[in-house]
Formats: structure tokens, C-alpha cells, sequence
């Protein structure tokens, strides 16, 4: 049972997590970002050497924990900013099924460069092989990663909430998320609000990556997309733009995974992702707004 | 003596004249009105005084300096500030961080931005709803806050668009003592645009009525009261808008 919840908690916070990263972006852009999805898989492959060959030529992976962390990061931050910079930026009065698109293409550049570094072959690294170890917690053996998982992510989701409140940048990121002409009219900065969302956003992503490579030993240039695509409907049934509700989200979604895992069926487990769909199309049935819906972008009357 | 004006102003939207010709100014400590039948364009030309809408012809001055191809942001840096209708908070966010948001991107440190923002709150009597939820305050309360969010960083000169709209008679009584206390108390050069004629006449040193972006009168309230132009203007709209209240209040 506890083994239940805790695979439940770490499954959620990978949703959760790269779900707050797209509601990070949507919040100040109106933009849904499907290249977060590469830019993760892109930390990934940041860990190793360039190289074609089915060894992984180990790079940053073998730096110490207390320099790898801030090695992944800082390059999901870096790249993240970098596409705002090089892509985004233009396409700032575009409308958002516009931004979308050059967000697709974007994804598409960034994979096919580390296909082109990397070749499509998987990778198995292994990678801070301590954490795989288990710790007996309770009378549930628990991986020590997904302990740490779920730590790391609540220390980020509790950094993320007081930067947010206490910090001058976080009040006029709250601010331009929620209007963003408003804010600029008033004099928020908007480049550096944007720039800021994007570098905390690739940030996050990083986070993702860190834990899913050395959760599943395996690096596989597809990876982003699979986590994407549950952390964006993660951002949609939280309601878009809702940071809360991303993360509220992600966590449901994960729980769901898992239960249905273990509740299904033997024969129907293979279908889980489509009851876990089944049941995101239930939610959007009932609630199209999303469970907390952002006032930011709903229609004022 | 300091003023801002607009000289000259017109604004053209695809060939249609929103405003022509012109000529408005406001004075520090004085209220002035401005009011006009629905789509006379009273407020394309507070968008225009404050840098949201760049005028066709003419320019915006502010103690004799052109104002004209300022940034929003940049108007409201040199001291003139507005609301807008219906108020436009940051609904998500608390009060005292709507005014906050202000004062910082007027280049306050955050640390004094906080302290105008929570004596401007108890200036206007509001200092317990610091922490509410914009969003979640009631209709007048929404519209003092941001009366309170425009006057961060003490402008020289507020533009208030529609602020009574919705509101009962003593909640607008009440506000038009928050006016006075502004223009008094402040200093501010105060334009107000109101569909509620009675509060411009009781309140306004000097109203300026347009029609189809055109001044048709200017004057005293006892003038305007009385002038047969302003009459027909807005009895000539009265199908198809409301007519609006026509006795002065005190």
C-alpha cells in the first residue's frame, strides 16, 4: 500500500513537474510549448560525449552530484532562454495557434540535432548508481531515488511558490501571467519576466531529466515526448496558465497511472494509458475550464 | 503654471474620425469633466493623453514638453496615471500586490513600494483589504483599489474612466468625496469621464462635452447644465442609449 502511494507521489511529480514548466510559459505567453518535451530530452544527452556509437561516452555524468545538479540545470535554463531568444521573441504578437506551431518545429530541430549527435539508438548509463539502492521506510522498501524524487520536487515546488510570492521578480512574473499588457503598461519588464519564465521553465526540465535518466538508466532521444504529453494535459485539466492546477494535476495523473496499474485487470493493464485518457476526457467533460480555472485567460464579462 | 494638454488632437480609425481637432487641458488640484453621449470618444482621447493611443494629428504636451510617441509606461513615469473601466486588477493577485506591481514597475525598491502601497490603501480608507484577493473584492471596493494602484507614485495628473459606473447613489456620493480629497488633499489634476452627468456637474470646476469627437462645449457646470447643445446631444442618442442622470448631486 505505501509502495502504492509512493510510486503514485513519484510518477506525479515528474507530471507535475514538467506540467508547471508549460504552465510557466502559457501563464506569460499564452504560449503552449511542445519543444519542453525536447528541450528535456535535450539535458539528457547534455551528460554525454557526442558520439554515434551504442557505448554512451559518459561526459557530465561523471562529475559529483553537488556539480552535476547545477551542470543540468543550468543547460536546461540556458537552451530554454536561447529558444526564447532565437524563436519566441518573434513570434511575441503572434496568435497562440502560431506559437504553437513554431513550438512544434522547434521540438523537431532540437531532436533531430541530438539525432544527429547521438544517433536514434538508446543509451544505458548509469548514473549516481547509489540512489538506486533501496531504504527500508515503514516496512515498504523503497528505491532511495524515488524518496529523493519526491523530496526534490517538493523543495521545488516550495522554492518555486515563496520566489513567486516573495521576490520582486516573482510579483511581476504573477502579475504578467495573469495580464500581461496590463503589466507592461504599468512598467513591469516584460523581456526579462519572459526570459525568467523560460530559464525557470528549462530548469524544470532539467529536473525531469536528472530523475528519468537515472530512474530508468536508459537515455532515449523519444523520452521528452511520453512525459510531455501527460504534462500537458496535466496543464490543460489543471486549467491552463493555473500553476496550482498544473501541479494539482500532474500529482492526479500520476495517482492515476498507478492505481490503474494495480487495480486494472491483468488483461486490460496494457490499455491503462487509454483509461487514464478516458478518464482526463471524463474531467474535461465536467469541468472544461479545468479544475482551477486561471482568471487571467478566462472570458471577462 | 504646470499643466497637461492636448492640442489639436485627432485620432482616426480606418478613415473613421474617432477624434477631431481637439483641445483639452488639466490643471493640478482642479476637476475637471469630461462627458459626452456613448462613442463620442472620450476614451480614445484619455488613451491618447496617457500613451495608449498615438493621435493622428496633433500632440500631447505635458508644462509645455511633447508628450507624443511615449510608451504607456513612459507616460505614466512622468506622472500621469489612469484607471480604466470596469477597473482591470490583477483579479488573482492580493490588493496590496496590485499596488505593489505599480510602484516597482515605476522603479520603486520593492520594500517602498509595499509601504506607499499600504499607506495609500489607508488613505483611502481601504487599509484592511490588504490581503484580499483582487477578484474577490465587491464592485466599488474593485474600483477604489484601483483608483488607489493609479495614484502610486503620487502622479501629478489622474485620468479616472467611468469610476461610478455600477455604483448606487451613496457609493457614488462616496466616491466623489475620494475625488475632491485627491484633487484637495493631493493636488492631482483630476479628469473625470462619467456617464453619471449629475456626478461630473457637483463635482467638475470645468466639463468639456464631446459629440462624434468634437467638442460641442465647454464650461462651467452651470453652462453646461443649461446649454441647449449638450441637451440635444444626448437626447439625440436617447433610443438607443441610457439617458443619462441629469440632476446635479451634492
Amino acid at each position: 500500500m505505501l509502495q502504492i502511494l509512493f510510486d503514485a507521489l513519484s510518477l506525479g511529480s515528474l507530471y507535475a513537474l514538467g506540467a508547471l514548466g508549460i504552465a510557466l510559459i502559457f501563464g506569460v505567453m499564452r504560449l503552449v510549448n511542445f519543444a519542453h518535451g525536447d528541450v528535456i530530452a535535450f539535458c539528457v544527452f547534455a551528460l554525454l560525449w557526442p558520439s554515434t556509437d551504442a557505448m554512451a561516452i559518459v561526459f557530465a555524468g561523471q562529475l559529483p552530484w553537488y556539480l552535476l545538479v547545477p551542470f543540468v540545470l543550468l543547460c536546461g535554463a540556458g537552451l530554454s532562454v536561447l529558444c526564447e531568444i532565437v524563436v519566441f521573441r518573434r513570434f511575441r504578437k503572434a496568435n497562440p495557434a502560431t506559437m504553437m506551431i513554431a513550438s512544434f518545429a522547434l521540438g523537431f530541430v532540437i531532436r533531430y540535432f541530438l539525432l544527429m549527435l547521438f544517433s536514434s539508438r538508446p543509451k544505458s548509463i548509469s548514473l549516481l548508481p547509489e540512489l538506486s539502492q533501496p531504504v527500508e521506510i515503514l516496512g515498504a522498501r523503497l528505491p532511495l531515488l524515488q524518496l529523493i524524487t519526491i523530496v526534490a520536487t517538493m523543495v521545488i515546488l516550495i522554492g518555486l511558490t515563496l520566489f513567486l510570492r516573495q521576490t520582486r521578480f516573482g510579483l511581476e512574473m504573477r502579475a504578467a501571467a495573469e495580464n500581461f499588457s496590463m503589466a507592461r503598461m504599468l512598467g513591469v519588464r516584460a523581456n526579462r519576466v519572459i526570459m525568467g519564465a523560460f530559464a525557470l521553465s528549462g530548469a524544470l526540465a532539467a529536473a525531469i531529466a536528472l530523475i528519468f535518466g537515472i530512474q530508468t538508466g536508459t537515455l532515449d532521444i523519444q523520452m521528452g515526448a511520453s512525459i510531455m504529453l501527460m504534462a500537458f494535459i496535466a496543464t490543460v485539466i489543471g486549467g491552463l496558465g493555473s500553476l496550482g492546477g498544473a501541479v494539482l494535476a500532474g500529482f492526479l495523473l500520476g495517482a492515476a497511472s498507478v492505481i490503474m496499474q494495480v487495480m486494472l485487470p491483468i488483461d486490460a493493464r496494457p490499455f491503462r494509458d487509454a483509461f487514464v485518457y478516458g478518464a482526463v476526457i471524463l474531467v474535461l467533460l465536467f469541468r472544461p475550464q479545468g479544475l482551477i480555472a486561471a482568471r487571467g485567460t478566462k472570458e471577462r464579462v | 503654471m504646470s499643466h497637461l494638454s492636448a492640442e489639436n488632437v485627432s485620432v482616426s480609425f480606418a478613415g473613421l474620425k474617432a477624434l477631431s481637432s481637439v483641445d483639452l487641458q488639466i490643471t493640478p488640484g482642479r476637476i475637471s469633466g469630461l462627458i459626452g453621449p456613448n462613442g463620442a470618444g472620450k476614451t480614445t482621447l484619455v488613451n491618447v493623453l496617457t500613451g495608449f493611443q498615438a493621435p493622428t494629428e496633433g500632440t500631447i504636451k505635458l508644462d509645455g514638453a511633447a508628450l507624443t510617441g511615449l510608451k504607456p509606461h513612459q507616460v505614466r513615469r512622468r506622472g500621469i496615471a489612469r484607471t480604466f473601466q470596469g477597473g482591470r486588477l490583477f483579479r488573482d493577485l492580493p490588493v496590496l500586490d496590485n499596488l505593489e506591481v505599480t510602484g516597482v514597475g515605476l522603479g520603486m525598491s520593492r520594500r517602498a513600494a509595499i509601504a506607499e502601497a499600504e499607506a495609500m490603501l489607508d488613505w483611502i480608507g481601504i487599509g484592511a483589504l490588504g490581503s484580499r484577493i483582487a477578484g474577490t473584492l465587491p464592485y466599488t471596493d474593485e474600483r477604489r483599489v484601483a483608483i488607489g494602484r493609479a495614484l502610486m507614485g503620487r502622479p501629478a495628473y489622474i485620468l479616472l474612466d467611468e469610476p461610478a459606473a455600477g455604483m448606487s447613489a451613496p457609493e457614488a456620493r462616496e466616491l466623489s468625496a475620494l475625488i475632491r480629497h485627491i484633487a484637495g488633499d493631493l493636488g492631482c489634476g483630476v479628469l473625470l469621464i462619467e456617464h453619471n452627468v449629475g456626478l461630473v456637474l457637483g463635482l467638475c470646476e470645468h466639463i468639456v462635452v464631446l459629440d462624434s469627437g468634437a467638442i460641442i462645449e465647454e464650461g462651467p457646470p452651470a453652462a453646461i447644465r443649461d446649454s441647449e447643445k449638450v441637451r440635444h446631444a444626448y437626447m439625440g442618442t436617447a433610443a438607443n442609449t441610457d439617458l443619462p442622470v441629469l440632476e446635479v448631486m451634492e
